[in-house]
């Protein structure tokens, strides 16, 4: 280091040279998310407050006209009960079942292995191809109300009945991803000190004492990392919908993304589509801001 | 030992929704259409038959379509690394004016997904007159939101790890960039092999970005044409649309099966965590 910077003195440095090698490897980097996230950001933004009609090619300043709309938009209550169910069911189902299966496989068993690989595998199978089978097992005439019918109980059309539908859409979804959530805790679980379990258990602690005072605080910032994973996640599940029940019954599995996408590419209302995605940023970083502010609360260190 | 045996029955029924319907789509595909809904369901398929294999591409392009989506997520995977390396590198190593700043700016991208963007994304890249083409499916993710996950996993990998070897260099006389290339990137192999196989899988199961921006069946990725072999009253052609699926699934299972460790403990260990 101290050899080039003699002999290339005075103001071509290797300090200097060293900041310049900075900025280009960040460069494509910083230059793709001011092109691709920020710019489209900023333009939905303004988007939101134009119409832009596809057919006539203009584009109008309509002010908070789009705003006005959203709020009075009738659909807007059962889009945003919507939205809100799916994510706060996929969450909670998809934490508990992964931290069940975590569990589960950080016992002192053989074969742990063959089951973890079994968990994970959904994760890898093509997210529309696993989304196509359950919607062929979901069928009213489909696998799972075979396997009903033989054990004599009759199942409901899970697609077309309302409440059934936002249940299958968020089970066919657990199931997809839960094995990555279920591996990160199964990492988080490794990571907690032995012995802190055999103190515990000298003091008499039963199962769930250990469990509820060690393993949990121990694993907290892993529990943060992956609610904040799948809030986010949730918030973005579209294909799902698009292929199991195109929003349907009704409107009632049209989450925000889904009808979103329905406003701006299927009807073209582009500025009414911009002022939805407006929304959808607003809820995702209100969501993302308030998870991270309960890590004082909920997060026993930070690791 | 009566635990174990209870623990085992456990992981046995929990297993049944992860792994049944892998095996109700390869066995479906092969079954006649006349069985597909028969009743009792059978487990394997009475008469076997490729006929809904043969179906899957001569109704649409469906060689070409796996060509797009296999040489998109490579492209995108390549060039994520690339990207991320480089980015994550620099922020974790070289300390140049502005860098904090400039990572809280990258990183503020994993605010904002593409479904919030996906509208103006359309308008630009129609304006560049590029719909209807494969530039956005690799572009966006390769430079935009996903891979800032990416360099963000990257620069934590880089972080931790011990500098002496790079320093070393350095008083050997390599510059910076021989060193990132030659010490830097060798060692961060476990968290390229973490970055590469999240970015794969991502591109691998994009579908909202393709079907706002291609509208040509022989641009289509995989997830797209899976839900386009439908009968004339629009309903879904179940054992051709099985077919398509499990040859989209088995051959990513596969791979995913010989290599697990790497999977699983990779995505665990250097992926997500730190």
């Amino acid at each position: 280091m101290a050899l080039s910077v003699t002999r290339r003195a005075g103001w071509w440095t290797a300090r200097r040279r060293d900041h310049l090698l900075g900025y280009l490897f960040i460069g494509p980097q910083l230059a793709g998310s001011l092109l691709f996230v920020f710019l489209p950001l900023g333009l939905v933004l303004t988007y939101s407050l134009n119409e832009w009609n596809v057919l006539a090619d203009t584009f109008t300043f309509v002010g908070a006209d789009n705003y006005r709309r959203l709020l009075n938009d009738p659909n807007m209550a059962s889009v945003l009960t919507a939205t809100g169910l799916f994510s706060v069911g996929l969450v909670v189902l998809n934490l508990a079942l992964a931290l069940l299966l975590a569990v589960l496989l950080n016992q002192r068993l053989r074969g742990t292995t063959v089951f973890r690989t079994l968990f994970f595998s959904p994760v890898v199978v093509s997210l529309v191809a696993w989304t196509i089978v359950w919607g062929f097992l979901l069928q009213n005439n489909g696998g799972i109300n075979a396997i009903l019918a033989a054990a004599g109980i009759e199942g409901p059309n899970w697609l077309r009945s309302g409440s059934w539908a936002t249940v299958s859409v968020i089970v066919v979804q657990v199931f997809k991803n839960v094995g990555l959530n279920m591996v990160l805790f199964l990492a988080a679980l490794q990571g907690v000190p032995k012995d802190l379990y055999e103190a515990a258990r000298l003091d008499g602690a039963s199962a769930w004492t250990r469990f509820r005072r060690i393993t949990l605080p121990m694993i907290s910032p892993t529990v943060l990392l992956t609610s904040i994973i799948t809030v986010a996640g949730s918030l973005q599940v579209f294909a799902q919908i698009a292929v199991l029940t195109q929003g349907g019954p009704g409107t009632s599995t049209t989450v925000l993304v889904y009808y979103l996408y329905q406003q701006a590419f299927q009807f073209h209302h582009f500025g009414y589509g911009a002022t939805l995605s407006v929304l959808l940023f607003v809820i995702v970083l209100a969501l993302t801001l308030l998870q991270w502010r309960m890590r004082r609360r909920w997060v026993f260190h930070e690791a | 030992m009566r635990r174990k045996t209870l623990l085992y029955g456990l992981l046995c029924v929990l297993c049944v929704p992860f792994v049944f319907p892998t095996w109700w789509m390869a066995t479906s595909s092969l079954k006649p259409v006349s069985e597909i809904f028969a009743f009792p369901p059978s487990l394997w398929p009475g008469r076997p038959t490729l006929e809904a294999y043969r179906q899957v591409f001569e109704l649409q392009p469906f060689a070409q379509q796996y060509w797009n989506s296999l040489y998109i997520a490579a492209v995108v995977t390549a060039g994520t690394l690339v990207v991320s390396a480089l980015a994550g590198y620099a922020f974790a190593r070289i300390r140049f004016r502005g860098s904090n700043v400039l990572f809280v700016i990258v990183l503020t991208g994993l605010l904002i997904p593409s479904e919030v963007t996906i509208v103006p994304l359309f308008q630009l890249f129609h304006g560049w007159g590029l719909t209807d083409t494969h530039w956005p499916l690799v572009l966006v993710p390769m430079l935009g939101a996903p891979s800032v996950l990416a360099t963000f996993i990257m620069r934590q990998f880089f972080l931790v790890l011990p500098r002496e070897l790079e320093e070393a260099a350095a008083v050997d006389g390599l510059g910076r960039f021989v060193t990132f290339v030659r010490i830097g990137l060798p060692l961060a192999r476990p968290a390229l092999g973490a970055v590469a196989i999240f970015t794969f899988l991502h591109s691998w199961n994009l579908y909202l970005e393709p079907i706002v921006f291609l509208s040509s069946p022989e641009k289509f990725t995989l997830p797209q044409a899976l839900t386009q072999f439908v009968d004339a009253y629009g309903g879904p052609m179940w054992n051709v649309q099985l077919a398509a699926a499990s040859m989209t699934a088995l051959p990513v299972l596969v791979v995913f099966v010989l290599a697990q460790k790497q999977f699983v403990e990779g995505l665990a260990h250097t992926g997500l965590k730190g």
